[in-house]
């Protein structure tokens, strides 16, 4: 008898108690909980967004649709960055201010070379203001998974509002499961060590989150 | 489950030994008052806590109570999605699949995100004698796997020590398992985590093979989650060719909407954050974005036998926060060792003898590992009641009875060192149905007080160490009532009453 076999057997056996006629699931879970905790303008979820995205540790930067090339060009300089990784679909005019060296994000790339770019240069799908979570769902202005992760610096530009939205059900709704997602809420952390959070692990320990609108 | 833990002694010993270590104790208590606060922050933030608790309960339990349909759809989803599905009905399976799939792809290495699944079957253990190096990427688990300790709390396996114990691992150990601490490293948790980057970065850019576990699995999508911190969870899940992971079945959620549910409650619950820094969701393989191959190895390994148990099977629903080891009295000041196992503190204490049955003597002492004071039922994100099964399965590790283990039935025989306790409950039984006996033995009771000794003789002799025994009173009740309130002594009422009386 094959593992599966013996599994699922032994499950029936154990649920032999639970009646042909249980609650469906529709009947079974109650869904009385809230979709988004209070009442809150556009605005005023934006600056939630940013709000907690800074209670965490992430730098928040807000400027208009003009303003975002030379926004994104002056972190650059900031940080001394001399290369920058660039998603396929990553609208040309963000970077129309800067002279860094682009990086390609391609499939063939290894690790290692991903390890020797400074920054990284994305979109993001959505927003999430109750917890200062920014979602990426590799878009093409958003780029392979890993172009996000081995870089030390992420910039991520968020279009508002129309990427907020107030809570993580709400999140749920415009995601598409089938894609691989990266939920990122402030840089890599760690609260290994007595339980007391310390920034700044494996992941980015840079990450500047830019409002655009 | 892993043989880690073979020989362990039962629970009372091996916590009168950790009590008496004052450093353990220090750092236990400095973590596990330093998250409680937070935590409580974080739920109150929240206004409709107890209603995503109850959602959070009954899709766990809507989802246990039909566990075969969802299994085989996740199965279906996963497949459809590109990955290939394993199924183990115990930890040697799960070892051997998973060693083998290693072995296909011919390299000699992997890289582990924290998985209490693969800690529970022993997998580093068995990898190794195949001659495959695991490394441990997790922060705290790689300060258990430098220090060839054992993990003491489930979020936080290295909870029993402290930042000057970190740093001294660091220096002493790194160097052996690749690159050496840097010189001058201090104990602020910033540089140790700076030295875990480095130390790790190496290891994760040449790997070829990511081995994981996963907080949620979604039956109709085939997706599967991944909470973390770090950021060594999102490498080994996108950086190397091969990706395993090594699943519970009882993680599944029947619909991606259900997520909501739990990635508002889980993060409040175990790191006290809003939402934790990372999330990583994966369906199956995605072209020319992360792992190439992606295996999934469904574990049974003592699951079915804990859902076979009408009152005990509701552990399963359990998503692995840990609140409850953080508001524990007696986690707090026995610490994670003690419990025998990988599953510590309360929920381990209900999850350990269901999965590996009660037949060792750690296994039948942790159900009796508790105050019952409750702190962890408020706390649990999905409402196990964890006081409830502690009784039921001190009942029957006391009495013995019906269980199942490896998917067969069993009637499980009492356990020796109960005894007594059974002789004086048969005893109990007998005095309650014989009043004349009860009322005899009491006055004797009264009458003899000044002769009673002060601690029990015999067995009960370590029940009375730490206990003052009751003073027994000049009279026993019954006669009192008798005395003060009866009249013919026949009724125990006066006959004054008259409602009472039209209500007999």
């Amino acid at each position: 008898m094959s593992g599966r076999e013996r599994i699922l057997g032994r499950v029936r056996r154990a649920l032999a108690d639970v009646p042909a006629d249980d609650p469906s699931y529709e009947q079974a879970v109650a869904r009385d909980y809230l979709r988004a905790h209070g009442a809150r303008s556009a605005a005023e979820t934006v600056h939630l967004l940013a709000a907690n995205l800074a209670d965490y540790r992430a730098l928040v930067h807000r400027c208009s649709e003009v303003e975002l090339p030379s926004l994104i060009a002056g972190l650059l300089t900031d940080r001394g960055a001399t290369s920058v990784l660039v998603p396929p679909g990553l609208d040309e005019g963000w970077l129309a201010a800067t002279d860094v060296t682009r990086v390609a994000d391609r499939a063939d790339s290894t690790p290692h070379e991903l390890d020797g770019v400074d920054s990284v240069v994305t979109a993001c799908a959505v927003a999430i203001a109750e917890t200062g979570t920014i979602v990426l769902d590799g878009a093409p202005d958003q780029g392979r998974r890993r172009i996000t992760l081995v870089p030390d610096h992420h910039i991520c530009v968020v279009r508002v509002p129309d990427q907020v939205v107030s809570g993580v059900p709400q999140a749920l709704e415009r995601l598409d499961p089938a894609r691989p997602l990266t939920w990122i809420s402030g840089p890599s952390a760690t609260s290994d060590i007595e339980l007391d959070r310390v920034e700044g692990v494996h992941g980015p320990r840079t990450l500047e989150v830019v409002l655009v609108g | 489950m892993s043989g880690t833990f073979v020989g362990m002694p039962a629970f009372p010993k091996a916590a009168h030994e950790a009590v008496g270590n004052a450093t353990l104790r220090g750092n236990l208590r400095h973590a596990t008052h330093t998250i409680r606060a937070k935590r409580a922050n974080a739920v109150a933030e929240v206004s409709d806590w107890a209603q995503l608790r109850e959602a959070g309960k009954r899709i766990k339990d809507h989802t246990l109570r039909h566990l075969d349909r969802y299994l085989v759809q996740l199965e279906e989803s996963v497949t459809a999605a590109g990955g290939v599905v394993h199924w183990a009905a115990d930890a040697d399976e799960a070892n051997r699949i998973v060693t083998r799939l290693v072995e296909e792809t011919g390299e000699s290495e992997v890289v582990k995100v924290k998985s209490m699944a693969t800690q529970e079957i022993g997998l580093n253990e068995a990898l190794l004698a195949a001659g495959i190096h695991a490394y441990e990427t997790d922060l705290a688990e790689l300060i258990v796997q430098l220090g060839k300790d054992r993990p003491s709390h489930i979020l936080v396996p290295a909870i029993h020590r402290n930042r000057g114990e970190i740093r001294d691992i660091f220096r002493t150990e790194m160097g052996e398992w690749g690159r050496p601490a840097p010189d001058g490293l201090t104990d602020s948790p910033a540089e140790l985590a700076e030295a875990a980057r480095l130390h790790l970065r190496e290891k994760f850019l040449r790997a070829e093979v990511g081995i994981s576990g996963a907080n949620f699995m979604v039956a109709e999508t085939g997706t599967l989650v991944v909470v973390e911190s770090e950021g060594n969870g999102r490498m080994c899940l996108t950086l190397p060719r091969t990706l395993i992971s090594v699943v519970g079945i009882e993680k599944i959620v029947p619909t991606w909407r259900d997520l909501e549910v739990f990635l508002q409650t889980l993060p409040r619950s175990s790191t006290a954050e809003r939402m934790n820094p990372y999330t990583s969701t994966w369906t199956g393989t995605t072209d020319e974005d992360g792992p190439r191959a992606f295996h999934l190895v469904l574990l049974d390994n003592g699951r079915t036998d804990t859902l076979a148990d009408e009152v005990g099977r509701q552990a399963l629903r359990c998503i692995r926060c840990s609140a409850c080891l953080n508001v524990c009295p007696v986690y707090e000041r026995a610490g994670g060792h003690a419990y025998g196992s990988v599953y510590p503190g309360p929920i381990g204490a209900i999850l350990s003898p269901q999965l590996r049955g009660t037949s060792s003597e750690i296994d039948a002492s942790l159900p009796y590992a508790s105050s019952l004071c409750g702190a962890c039922y408020e706390v649990c994100p999905v409402a196990i009641d964890i006081p409830e099964v502690l009784v039921h399965l001190r009942e029957r590790v006391a009495q013995g009875g019906p269980a199942t283990r490896a998917g067969n039935k069993v009637v499980l025989r009492p356990a020796k060192g109960h005894a007594a306790e059974r002789a004086a409950m048969r005893a109990a039984r007998w005095a309650f149905s014989h009043p004349g006996a009860l009322r005899t033995g009491q006055r004797l009771a009264s009458r003899t007080r000044r002769l009673h000794p002060r601690t029990l003789p015999g067995p009960g002799r370590a029940w009375s160490a730490t206990r003052d025994l009751p003073a027994v009173p000049a009279e026993p009740f019954r006669d009192w009532w008798q005395r003060t309130h009866g009249t013919d002594g026949t009724d125990g009422t006066d006959g004054t009453d008259g409602k009472k009386g039209a209500a007999r």
